[in-house]
């Protein structure tokens, strides 16, 4: 496969400067693609329309357990036992779902969340990370989706890179999670709010255009997903105001 | 030739065994809690190989078109050191996850008094989870360890079709069949059973309840010793309906028994059916998931 584009973007040759216009969190940039994220009770109507009548019974008897006994309750509590035979119950393509219910009904916070990630399978683990927009208003669980970013498992870090991540995950590791995407092959579709966060970052830019020219230097294809990232990056000529070259850290 | 390979230690193989094992056939695994060479300290080591039997090593295998589920256990030798012995406490959370087909390896090692508490507090933890046992039998004192390991299956609350018994061989294979129990047989390159004597017995006890395995794990072990027996059976004049008796429906039916063998591998793809929903894509559910016909590639050490 060789790209039209050979010629990397950006070089690293210092002097050519990425366009850099600075993407702290929170700054108004123009919401190019913003992803929306099927509510809970989309997901409820999903599962009631295609999970087996058991299964429907299962999960039902599921919800409202975990709806009336929360919290913590001896070694294992009940709703965690649910979540973790979710997968044998529903099936596996409907488990991520389900389990995102279950920790919706239990009103999983922070802490339990926390528990039942690092005490999970790698399938309860993506499940967690899918409930985080749901469940967790601020950035206290960002360390699950720092976890999920170290590991090379490509469908944690696709849960890893959704909505939560778009919201709070700091400059350096949204980054480093976008460059770590276009390594492992995970599309960057899956990466939420990516043309708002992408848009002006040069030093994103930056990132993308030096790995190009190690694949170019390699003999590597450059994946077609870092041309898509890297024209994400340009700041709409227009209404951009002056490169600000002490703004790439940011 | 469909094979399922009821005992292999992937964490101590490479992806180029991977890809040898789909090569020849190899569509499942079954990987059970072992020791690693080198003695573990604590319980949160443990924890770690637990972990990575439930998350890294089913996403490898998955990789190369393999479905890999685990069986959890603290093992005989480690059994024996008062610092691993606490982890016993921490299985149930375990033993309740979606991968896990049954408790294993339990059994004997040196056969010694911590050996037997583990082996009947494990066999005990089976029964309540819903889930068989793969019982290890001793490589020293073999027949003396398979009788000691058939009593405590006998005081135990498993019923005896619930059980495992593996690494058998010419001495113990009478008793532990009379048993009632499945009979699982590790096909090594130089211990154990070779291809010619499992043949040998094939012939002498039939294909019913009968696993093969290739154990393979970080010592001298061959993963395509499984593909090698029913190449030989065939070659001995077993019918292709006899070695997919052994080599795929006896593991299947005895893992089975947990309820909770999935053998479709999602594979990868961050887009199969399951995860689209929740990015808010549904997907039709009449549209088939992509299968690989060729089984995708780990990105790379790069990564
Ligand atoms: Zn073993």
């Amino acid at each position: 496969m060789t790209h039209p584009r050979a010629t990397p973007a950006a070089s690293t040759d210092s002097t050519q400067q990425a366009p850099s216009t600075g993407t702290h969190t929170g700054q108004t940039v123009p919401a190019t693609g913003l992803t929306t994220a099927p509510s809970l009770a989309d997901l409820r109507r999903h599962l009631t329309t295609q999970l087996d009548p058991a299964a429907r019974t299962w999960l039902e008897h599921a919800l409202d357990e975990a709806a009336a006994h929360p919290g913590v309750h001896g070694p294992i509590s009940p709703w965690e036992l649910r979540l973790a035979e979710a997968g044998r119950r529903c099936g596996a393509a409907h488990a991520d779902a389900a389990r995102v219910l279950i920790l919706d009904a239990a009103r999983a916070g922070t802490d339990a969340l926390t528990r039942v990630y690092f005490q999970g399978t790698a399938d309860e683990r993506r499940a967690v990370l899918h409930a985080l927009p749901h469940l967790v208003p601020g950035p206290g669980a960002l360390p699950l989706v720092e976890d999920a970013l170290r590991t090379n498992d490509t469908r944690l870090l696709t849960a890893a890179v959704g909505p939560y991540a778009a919201r709070h995950l700091a400059a350096h590791d949204w980054r480093h999670a976008v460059l770590k995407c276009l390594f492992t092959g995970v599309p960057v579709e899956h990466v939420a709010d990516l043309g708002r966060r992408a848009h002006g970052d040069g030093e994103l830019a930056r990132m993308l255009g030096d790995y190009a020219a190690e694949r170019t230097a390699a003999g590597r294809p450059v994946p077609e997903d870092l041309y898509r990232v890297l024209d994400l990056t340009e700041p709409v000529p227009p209404t951009a105001g002056p490169a600000d070259p002490h703004g790439k850290e940011s | 030739m469909r094979i399922f390979d009821p005992h292999i230690h992937m964490t101590s193989r490479t992806t180029d065994d991977y890809e040898a094992m789909y090569a020849a056939g190899v569509r499942a695994v079954v990987e059970p809690s072992f020791w690693l060479g080198q003695p573990r300290t604590s319980p949160a080591s443990f924890r770690d190989y637990f972990d990575s039997l439930l998350g890294w090593e089913p996403f490898r295998a998955a990789q190369y078109g393999i479905a890999h589920h685990c069986t959890i256990a603290l093992n005989p030798k480690e059994a024996n050191d008062p610092r691993c012995a606490p982890v016993l406490d921490e299985l149930p959370r375990y033993l309740v996850k979606d991968n896990v087909v049954a408790v294993g390896e339990v059994g004997y090692d040196s056969m010694t008094p911590a050996e037997d508490t583990a082996l009947a507090t494990q066999l005990q933890l089976a029964a309540d989870h819903g889930l068989p046992a793969l019982v290890h039998t001793p490589h020293r004192d073999k027949l003396a360890g398979l009788r000691r390991t058939l009593d405590a299956v006998r005081e135990s609350a498993l019923p005896p079709e619930r059980v495992l018994v593996d690494h058998l061989n010419e001495t113990t294979v009478k008793e532990a069949k009379d048993s009632g129990c499945w009979l699982g047989f590790s096909v090594y390159p130089d211990t154990k059973m070779d291809e010619e004597r499992m043949v040998a017995i094939l012939r002498a006890y039939g294909t019913e309840q009968i696993l093969v395995n290739s154990a393979a794990d970080w010592g001298r072990s061959d993963p395509l010793k499984t593909r090698k027996v029913g190449d030989l059976m065939l070659a001995e004049g077993f019918g292709e309906d006899d070695v997919d008796q052994v080599l795929w429906r006896n593991p299947v039916a005895f893992y089975g028994l947990s309820g909770r063998l999935n053998l479709d591998v999602t594979g990868t793809a961050a887009t199969h059916e399951g995860n689209s929903i929740l990015r808010g894509v549904p997907k039709d559910p009449h549209e088939p998931d992509p299968a690989p016909t060729a089984p995708a590639r780990l990105p790379g050490t790069e990564a």
